[in-house]
């Protein structure tokens, strides 16, 4: 299989303010939140990346999708490197995470047409796109209503679609499910899988076991910033369900009983 | 990619034209409200400081020489046979006395013995008024006419300007010039300054604290592209709400000066507001660029606009150099220096003296300005402290 993408020991250390000193009661004045991180993904699977909360999936994902950069390390999407190429890897992703909004102002119509237009399509393609991921999503109804005033899984399933407006083949979902009724949720989890099907790449972080297990092809666990077991599905469950195996892991490396 | 520029100036006018109370407030409201108001304070302050034009003030007069009495077609109304602290309380309490004056007992007699190479102190007339009443002001100022009058008459020696005149050679225009240029370059810098504070913070620093400029940032648009398109589309709206706070001045200019003849907006050519245009366009881009930075800073709308406060005062300093004569640019290169440069320019293009290189100059500096804020912008865009501090 083709390796899509490639994590090369990815490193990114924050300064911590004199506030987060005092609330999290330390002196350390910085904080290694991931820490020589590698591993890789394959065209048309989908890797889930485990961790509890400050393991560094999240800023993992975000140095994957541009957002910030590495202190050191690399990351090839499809080749494209996030340093140097920052502007070519955004073009080959789809990133979405409950952190990236929508402007509440604009109707899913109006926005899809923008982010489709910021991608460099043309009006066509943004025609005959929007017309499949709308009807797939059910958003045709309440395309022309202000983001304000949609449910939490419209907007939801409206991030989703604008995430992908341009037909990536790489897709990074941080925590997909988050906050969503069961039947969003099934939408959402039932997509992922036809992206698959599709030979898209699909990344998701989640706490979610039953999703990975679920789901996802292979699974990496990242525990203080260090990707702490990476491999297939079917091997890291071949004698204990992921849960406890996550927890016997969390306990060794975080040194805390669960 | 030219074109994610468009696109993002096309988002930013969507999001301000669409929202119908954002027009309101930030385009039609501040020349409307500015043409009221200053309408009203003209209206005002000429009922305050004009006095009723058919009174004949009432003066008590204490020792009222028959000189006085005799006059025919007074200005004023004696009221003789009183005390004078009786008529000083009646003046204190405005019951229907506007002046008192006092005369020496023998004061027609002093005044004609009195020889001014005497030394000695000459006859006095006191005239008691309050200024607080225009009416008592209007009083004072004419019995003070009426005893200059008497007094010349006394010693007449030669005239100043006694033809028909007129002797002030200064044209309604120029007068509207000196006003103009003296006023407006400061309140079209706070109208412009208000303009921009209105709407780059709710953009910059309010998609940080709505979560949605992340959401631009995993696109391939390029970071200098977003802040280009987002600085040059807030100009153009801050260039609106400006011009609109500049008309309604320009309409209501007029009604404040007490509807003084010649001061009006069409006292300048259609090249003097092609010059101004230029030069407040450039001031607004640069304006939203600096307002920009500091939104880009702070974590949400609250925060942004505390922060741009000292920056108003900067900008509101700045601008009284145009009141101020020695202050003025003198040079040209002076006219490099940001913001001071759209002042002097406004200056010179409302006082009639309108300096083409000067304005050029201007705007072009403005436009490197702005650049080099482009620039810083794109680097916050690209900096993640900046860019998820929330």
């Amino acid at each position: 299989m083709k390796e899509i993408l490639v994590v090369k020991d990815l490193k990114k250390t924050f300064r911590i303010s004199a506030k987060q000193q005092k609330l999290e009661r330390t002196k350390e004045k910085i904080k290694v939140a991931v820490h020589d991180l590698s591993f890789q993904a394959y065209e048309g699977e989908i890797f889930g990346l485990l961790g509890p909360n400050g393991a560094g999936k999240t800023t993992t994902l975000r140095m994957i999708a541009t957002l910030i950069a590495p202190e050191s390390g690399d990351v090839l999407v499809d080749g494209s490197s996030v340093v140097r190429e920052p502007d070519l890897v955004r073009s080959k992703i789809g990133f979405l995470t409950s952190e990236l909004k929508l402007e509440e102002f604009f109707t899913p119509n109006y926005l899809f047409d923008f982010f489709g237009q910021l991608h460099g399509m043309e009006k066509e393609q943004i025609e005959t796109r929007k017309r499949d991921l709308f009807d797939r999503f059910g958003i045709t109804r309440f395309a022309e209503v202000k983001v304000a005033d949609l449910s939490t899984g419209m907007k939801q399933k409206v991030s989703l679609v604008v995430s992908i407006v341009h037909n990536p083949d790489i897709i990074i979902f941080d925590e997909p499910t988050n906050g969503l009724d069961v039947l969003t949720a099934k939408v959402v989890t039932d997509f992922l899988m036809e992206l698959k099907v599709q030979g898209k790449t699909v990344i998701v972080s989640t706490h979610i076991f039953s999703l990975v297990e679920k789901i996802c092809d292979r699974v990496g666990v990242i525990i203080n910033g260090t990707m702490v077991l990476c491999d297939t599905l079917p091997s890291v469950t071949q004698e204990k369900c992921l849960e406890d195996v996550f927890f016997d892991i969390y306990a060794e490396r975080a040194g805390e009983a669960v | 990619m030219k074109s994610n520029i468009i696109t993002i100036m096309k988002k930013e006018f969507a999001r301000f034209f669409k929202d119908r109370r954002m027009v309101l407030t930030t385009i039609l409201m501040p020349g409307l409200l500015i043409y009221v108001m200053y309408s009203f304070m003209g209206q005002g302050m000429s009922a305050l400081y004009a006095p009723d034009e058919e009174l004949v003030p009432k003066v008590y007069a204490v020792n009222l020489p028959q000189e006085f009495a005799q006059m025919e077609q007074l200005p004023v109304e004696f009221v003789t046979d009183v005390e004078a602290e009786t008529a000083k309380k009646l003046l204190q309490e405005e019951a229907d006395c506007h002046l008192v004056a006092v005369f020496a007992e023998n004061f027609s007699q002093e005044v004609e013995e009195y020889e001014a190479s005497s030394g000695e102190p000459a006859p006095v007339v006191e005239l008691y008024y309050k200024s607080t009443s225009t009416d008592s002001s209007a009083a004072f100022e004419t019995m003070k006419e009426l005893l200059n009058g008497y007094e010349t008459s006394l010693v007449n020696k030669f005239d100043v300007n006694s033809g028909a005149g007129p002797y002030d050679l200064a044209t309604e225009q120029d007068m509207a010039g000196t006003m103009f240029s003296v006023m407006l370059p400061l309140l079209m810098m706070i109208f412009l300054f208000s303009g921009c504070m209105s709407i780059a913070p709710e953009s910059i620093a309010g998609e940080k604290e709505r979560g949605t400029i992340a959401t631009l940032l995993v696109t391939p648009m390029k970071r200098s592209h977003l802040a280009l398109g987002k600085i040059i589309s807030l100009s153009v709206i801050g260039l609106l709400s400006g011009l609109s706070s500049f008309i309604g001045t320009m309409l209501s200019l007029p009604k404040l000066m007490g509807g003084m003849e010649g001061v009006s907006a069409s006292v300048y050519q259609l090249g003097d507001y092609l010059l101004l245009l230029a030069v407040i366009l450039s001031t607004s881009l640069l304006l939203i660029a600096l307002i920009s930075i500091i939104s880009a800073f702070a974590k949400n709308i609250k925060e942004a606009t505390s922060w741009v406060t000292p920056l108003m005062i900067v900008v509101i300093v700045i601008s009284i150099t145009s009141m101020i004569g020695s202050m003025q640019a003198k040079t040209l290169p002076m006219y490099l220096i940001p913001l001071y440069n759209s002042v002097q320019c406004m200056n010179k293009i409302f006082s009639f003296e309108p300096n083409l290189a000067a304005v050029l100059l201007t705007a072009a500096a403005n436009i490197v300005y702005t650049g080099l804020c482009v620039g810083i912008l794109t680097k916050m865009f690209n900096n993640e402290r900046v860019v998820f501090s929330r």
